[in-house]
Order: C-alpha cells, then sequence, then structure tokens
C-alpha cells in the first residue's frame, strides 16, 4: 500500500556527533543511520568525520575505520570487499549501491549512509532481508528437470549458454528491488526486480523442463505485473544488470504463449 | 524462549525521504499525475458541454468560469498533461514491445516526454 510518510516509530531524529580525528587535515563527514533495537528509541542519524588521509577510497573502507576507531557498536554487512557477495548493498548518497565498490571521491559533500529503503531495520544498516529472500526461493531459482539425468552433466549449446550473461551475475545484494517505488508498495505481494531476473534467468535456461509451470506461477496481477517498467532497478544495479529488461520478457512471453 | 523479533517493533527505513530523484521514477509518476489531473480537466469540458444543454443562461455562468483565468489555468496544464501522458505512453509502447530497455534511452526518452510536452504545449497554444 502506498504510504508516502514513515511510521512514527520510524522517523528519524538528528543523533550525536562523533569527535573529529585529532591531527587530522583531510577531513570528510559521513552521515549515517543508526538505529538500536536494544534501546526503545527512534532511529537517528549521527555524524562522523574521517581522516581521509589514513582511509581507504571506497565508502566500506570509511565504515571499517569508523567502526574500529570511532564508535564499536556501528553495525553493517560486508564480506568480499569486492562486490561478488552482495552483503554491503546499501543506500549511499541518495542511491542503492555496494559499499564496497563506491568510492568516496565519487561522493561530492556529505556522504549520507542509510539502509536499504523501504525496509524493516535489525540494526543501524541492517536490513532484514528474510521476506526478499522467501520471494528469491519461491521462484525456485535451480535447474527442474523430469527427464532422466545424464550420465555427466547437463549440456548445453554455446549459444544457449550466452542467453544467461547479464543474468547469472547477479549476487542478490536487493539493491535493485528495494530502489523500485513499486516494491515499496507492494513489497508483499510483488516480487520485486530480483527475484524476476531470477525466475527469468532459469525460464530461459535451455536445460530447465518446468518452463510452463514456471511461467504459469509468474501470470498474476501482483507477483509480475506490478513491474511498471519504472527502471529504478536497473539504474542503481551495482553489478550492471538490467532487471528491468527480464521482466520486459517474462511480459512478452506469457503474451506469446497466449497467442 | 524469548524472541526479540516478536518483542521488538522494527522500525521501516526511510525510503521516498532519501531516494534521490531519478529521471527512472520521476517520468513515471508524471504519467500518473497528469493521467489523474486529466480527469479533473475533462470534469470541467464536461461541465461546459452540460451547460450547453442547460440553456444559455447556465451557460453563460459556466462559460465565464471556463474562459476566466482560472479556466485558462486549468486547461494549458490539462494540454501539458495532455502531452506528457500522449508521449509518456508512445515510451512505454516502446517498453512494452522489448525496446528501449537500457537505462540510457530511457532516460533520454524520458528527458523528451517532459521537454517534449512543454514545447508541444507552446507550438499549440500558438497555433489555436
Amino acid at each position: 500500500m502506498v504510504q508516502f510518510t514513515l511510521p512514527r516509530n520510524s522517523k528519524v531524529r538528528n543523533g550525536k556527533t562523533w569527535p573529529k580525528p585529532e591531527g587530522a587535515r583531510n577531513i570528510r563527514t559521513f552521515r549515517i543511520y543508526r538505529w538500536n533495537p536494544d534501546e526503545d528509541r527512534n532511529p537517528r542519524v549521527d555524524a562522523y568525520y574521517v581522516d581521509m588521509d589514513s582511509c581507504g577510497p571506497m565508502v566500506l573502507d570509511a565504515l571499517i575505520k569508523i567502526k574500529s576507531e570511532t564508535d564499536p557498536t556501528l553495525t553493517f554487512r560486508r564480506s568480499c570487499r569486492e562486490g561478488i557477495c552482495g552483503s554491503c548493498a546499501m543506500n549511499i548518497d541518495g542511491i542503492n549501491t555496494l559499499a564496497c565498490i563506491h568510492g568516496i571521491n565519487d561522493i561530492s559533500g556529505t556522504v549520507r549512509i542509510y539502509p536499504l529503503p523501504h525496509m524493516h531495520v535489525v540494526k543501524d544498516l541492517v536490513p532484514d532481508l528474510n521476506h526478499f529472500y522467501a520471494q528469491h526461493a519461491s521462484v525456485m531459482p535451480w535447474l527442474e528437470t523430469t527427464t532422466n539425468e545424464p550420465g555427466k552433466e547437463w549440456r548445453q549449446s554455446i549459444e544457449d549458454r550466452k542467453k544467461l550473461d547479464g543474468l547469472y551475475e547477479c549476487v542478490m545484494c536487493a539493491s535493485c528491488s528495494t530502489s523500485c517505488p513499486s516494491y515499496w508498495w507492494n513489497g508483499d505481494r510483488y516480487l520485486g526486480p530480483a527475484a524476476l531476473l531470477h525466475a527469468y534467468r532459469w525460464i530461459i535456461d535451455s536445460r530447465d523442463e518446468a518452463t510452463g509451470e514456471r511461467l504459469d506461477d509468474l501470470e498474476d496481477p501482483f507477483r509480475l505485473y506490478r513491474c511498471h517498467t519504472i527502471m529504478n532497478c536497473a539504474k542503481t544495479c551495482p553489478k550492471g544488470l538490467n532487471p528491468a529488461k527480464a521482466i520486459s520478457h517474462l511480459k512478452k512471453m506469457l503474451l506469446e504463449r497466449r497467442v | 524462549m524469548a524472541s526479540t523479533r516478536n518483542t521488538v517493533k522494527r522500525p521501516l527505513s526511510p525510503h521516498l525521504q532519501i531516494y534521490r530523484p531519478q529521471m527512472t521514477s520521476i517520468s513515471s509518476i508524471l504519467t500518473r499525475i497528469t493521467g489523474n489531473a486529466l480527469i479533473a480537466g475533462f470534469a470541467l469540458s464536461i461541465w461546459w458541454l452540460l451547460a450547453v444543454a442547460s440553456g444559455p443562461e447556465y451557460y453563460g455562468f459556466v462559460n465565464r468560469i471556463a474562459t476566466s483565468w482560472f479556466g485558462d489555468i486549468v486547461f494549458t496544464l490539462s494540454l501539458v498533461a495532455v502531452w506528457y501522458h500522449f508521449l509518456a505512453g508512445l515510451r512505454h509502447l516502446c517498453f512494452d514491445a522489448g525496446l528501449a530497455l537500457d537505462v540510457p534511452t530511457a532516460e533520454f526518452l524520458g528527458w523528451i516526454c517532459v521537454i517534449g510536452s512543454l514545447l508541444l504545449t507552446v507550438l499549440t497554444l500558438i497555433l489555436i
């Protein structure tokens, strides 16, 4: 349901300003969303100052520096630090991206960091992704077959394999789905760009034998057709993929099988 | 066992409040806004037509409103809305056909809709 304003318990207040590092000349300001489930208070935005002369180039470097030198309670997910695990997805400078591959120098002025938009917050920059993962699981993101298993492996021509390029690279960081206004308003029933991109990835896989069932499952006013081709998903994808295009292909396939 | 999941009411992270305006989403919401605003424009036009059927006195009354500065504003804005909605509709026809689905082209076409609707409005006002 469309709700433009935040619920009362989610309104963001002004938070603490942490001390500036001593003797630093090249300082940048980071304003970061904080919420602690152990305190009965609204979320707040804290200001941190980071000495850029002793900080790595990426936003994640600054977050790690803040956590180890200024405020150990700052909570965020991270793992690979090279854009392949999808853990550190967050809203940086107004767009969803991976903190580990977003350069601080690509941002002018204060660096504003929030959790992925319109999600329930577990703590600070950590959103609850359970529903998002359940939606991914609902599209059966695996090979479905009915024929007997081949002796060695399911084979695929080079051309058929090429159809998966631009799809298999998705790291499920949830940047796209949480950039989509339609997912904000109807995320409970609309699958969202990430899950639909994965649905398409298995539907066009030449080895998969459940194409019909997969399409049946998507033929629904909410699960698929809440996509209004807004394209915030493709705009924000940190891996440069295009879920909007995949969804458009799905709609076309559903139309084509009717005629 | 006590579960924090059920006892803690988690806040919703900010969305519209913090997301940087995108050509992609702005052009989309403008399609809806113009579509809905046109309902108001059409209501005024239909009222005008109904007034014609109701006789000269009532028509004179409605006509004064429709041709006043207020009517001019409503109809001019409706004209912008018609053109925007029309161009955005063409853009979505392309999308539905599987065309123009890369970000640069989609954004370019978004700008075409915004600038085009203003230019076509000026052109229409000059021609009529």
